[in-house]
């Protein structure tokens, strides 16, 4: 069959229209940025990040996804696990309810937590007899990161898995192996590109994360201050430079995990032949 | 993928590490506070630090949180633990003594002038030249001109705002509440954001240009005036507004788990000190030492001011009235929708 070539009008058209989307919406923006946060010369942006206030903020910030990214990517794996695996009762509404942080806003998930634990909640008096503190306190915080961004493990690796099937694990349990070398022998290193990619969708979201966080922060300076809230709070001190500044840091932790997902994928020849295929 | 998780949990063993080491262990009083209050407590938690030391010989450390009133007062009854709050208006404080007992109903009379030791008012601020002619509160009422004030429901500024408005007609037509009414809503027409603090508003205002007039905290007019809107805004006084009387309390039940109830007792009465007084003054804060105002008379221009407890009843009244649900507020703007 004869493949029909597209007309050079055609392909520069569309290629223009795509080029100048990607500089708008996603160049622009980030120059700006960068340009804001150097309006000054680098030595206001270097005493911006300096400042106590901006350290605990960033210190708070990789402090909640170091612990939010792990917990989430071992509940992630164990509800795909079981998902894709098992058959029992109520599978479709966990389905469901694995989604519910992505659906549902973010203010919303803050909320819960509020109601749950704050001092007129549910559970919040009992908190308080016992000297535990949630909510405006780092424990809130990584609560409502780990909720907003439970989906992330899970939704990437259920595809994955469901995709391969349990043939291999059904013939290593027929072979003698145990549950947890089936796991890590056959499972994981099936499912490890999948999980990857989802670990580090749940990173960007961790650390960008604003309105869960907002609503249980409390918005103590130099204690519960995630950069986002960081942010928001210079600029609406007239700021601006050390609003940018700190933005500039959220932006390049955005980039070095787009760098370490193409270096992740240009080193596995496996994950490059997946996309091939898939597209 | 072991080796994986295992770097990962040294990593946020490590990141906590520093994280904890960089929170040295000295006292500590968190002043849970209002939106346009930032750069006068910066000021004054310096002051105090120094004054605690000199007195005490202890180091103390002062923590902030900032935010709408309203939404502030809430998180306190949640269970933000703060110390001492000093929030926009009293209706706030009551609002937290009465839904959490963290305080007695009584915490005004603690201290003098009803709690507040410094008062501020409501004024407009306009962009350069007053290009829309702006001179008084019937102007906010024109068809055309944007008004840019906080929403009353979560900023105690725009609470302050809301009722200069609303008394200001009511002496025009001689306490009519149904011209009133009509007159505010035309005010809030004219309004296309309502923001949830008042620095958000001026935000809004200055910085994104939105906007012919600003209603502001005469405090946040000047600061703005005197700082990143020096060649581009003015200040109009109108004929009639507001006196305006933030206070300040010692969550008493808060204070005393963690200790801290002597340093937040100070650090309230510290604030009508001559020292407390200049640093609110330089702020742009009228201060309650007649003193001290006497000395910064020529900062303020003078207004006639009316108070919420003559013209409306006191702030439980004008609450029920105005903000709660069904209230005025929530009237004027249903039938706008």
């Amino acid at each position: 069959m004869k493949t029909r070539a597209e007309s050079p009008a055609v392909v520069y058209t569309l290629l223009a229209l795509g080029l100048s989307y990607f500089a708008v919406f996603m160049l622009l923006p980030l120059v700006v940025i960068f340009v804001s946060a150097f309006k000054n010369g680098v030595g206001p942006y270097v005493a911006a990040l300096l400042n106590p206030d901006a350290r605990s903020a960033i210190w708070l910030t990789l402090l909640v996804s170091a612990v939010a990214v792990p917990l989430n990517l071992v509940f992630g794996v164990a509800a795909s696990w079981a998902i894709t695996k098992f058959d029992f009762w109520g599978k479709n509404l966990l389905i469901t309810l694995i989604d519910l942080p992505v659906s549902v806003s973010p203010v919303i998930s803050g909320m819960v937590f509020v109601l749950l634990f704050g001092a007129q909640g549910l559970i919040g008096p009992w908190l308080a007899e016992h000297h535990l503190k949630l909510i405006f306190a780092v424990p809130g915080i990584i609560l409502a990161t780990m909720f907003v961004t439970f989906p992330y493990v899970a939704r990437e690796v259920i595809p994955v898995m469901k995709a391969q099937g349990s043939d291999e694990e059904e013939a290593a349990l027929t072979l003698g192996a145990s549950g947890w070398q089936t796991f890590w022998r056959i499972t994981l290193p099936k499912i490890k590109w999948g999980l990857l990619y989802g670990v580090i969708l749940c990173n960007a979201r961790a650390m960008g994360e604003f309105g869960a966080v907002s609503v249980v922060s409390g918005h103590i300076r130099g204690r519960t201050n995630t950069l986002p809230l960081h942010v928001e709070i210079l600029y609406n001190e007239y700021d601006f430079v050390g609003a940018f500044a700190a933005a500039s840091v959220l932006a390049f932790l955005a980039l070095v995990t787009l760098v370490i997902k193409t270096v992740i994928e240009s080193r596995s020849p496996e994950l490059q032949s997946n996309r091939l295929k898939k597209h | 993928m072991k080796k994986f998780i295992l770097i990962a949990v040294v990593l946020a063993a490590a990141v906590g590490f520093f994280y904890g080491e960089g929170a040295v262990k000295k006292p500590e009083l968190l002043n849970v506070s209002y939106d346009p209050t930032r750069e006068l407590y910066q000021d004054y938690n310096e002051a105090f630090k120094k004054h605690w030391k000199e007195t005490t010989g202890e180091e103390i450390r002062i923590l902030q949180s900032h935010g709408g009133s309203g939404k502030q007062a809430r998180s306190v009854i949640d269970g933000l633990e703060a110390d001492v709050v000093s929030l926009a208006l009293a209706y706030d404080i009551d609002a937290i003594a009465e839904k959490s007992g963290l305080l007695p109903a009584t915490w005004q009379e603690r201290l003098p002038h009803q709690s507040a030791p410094f008062s501020s008012t409501i004024v407009f601020l306009v962009r350069k030249g007053n290009p829309s002619n702006i001179h008084d509160w019937d102007d906010l009422a024109r068809p055309g001109i944007r008004v840019i004030t906080p929403n009353p429901k979560t900023s105690g500024g725009a609470r302050w705002n809301y009722l200069a408005a609303w008394a200001y007609a009511l002496k025009k037509w001689n306490n009519d509440e149904v011209r009133a009414k009509e007159f505010v809503k035309a005010v809030y027409q004219n309004a296309p954001v309502l923001d949830t603090g008042a620095r958000g508003s001026t935000v809004t205002f200055v910085e994104r240009r939105i906007g012919d007039v600003l209603i502001s905290w005469e405090n946040e007019a000047y600061l703005v005036a005197a700082t990143i809107g020096k060649d581009q805004c003015e200040i109009i006084t109108p004929s009639l507004s507001i006196l305006a009387e933030p206070p300040v309390a010692v969550i008493d039940k808060n204070a005393d788990r963690h200790g801290t109830r002597a340093a937040a007792e100070e650090y309230l009465k510290y604030l009508y000190s001559p020292e407390g007084q200049k640093i609110a003054a330089r702020h742009y804060y009228r201060p309650s030492s007649r003193e001290i105002a006497d000395k910064h008379a020529g900062q303020f221009s003078r207004v006639e001011l009316i108070t919420v407890r003559d013209v409306f009843g006191g702030w439980k009244t004008a609450q029920k009235t105005h903000f709660a649900e069904g209230g005025t507020f929530d009237q004027i703007s249903r039938t706008q929708l």
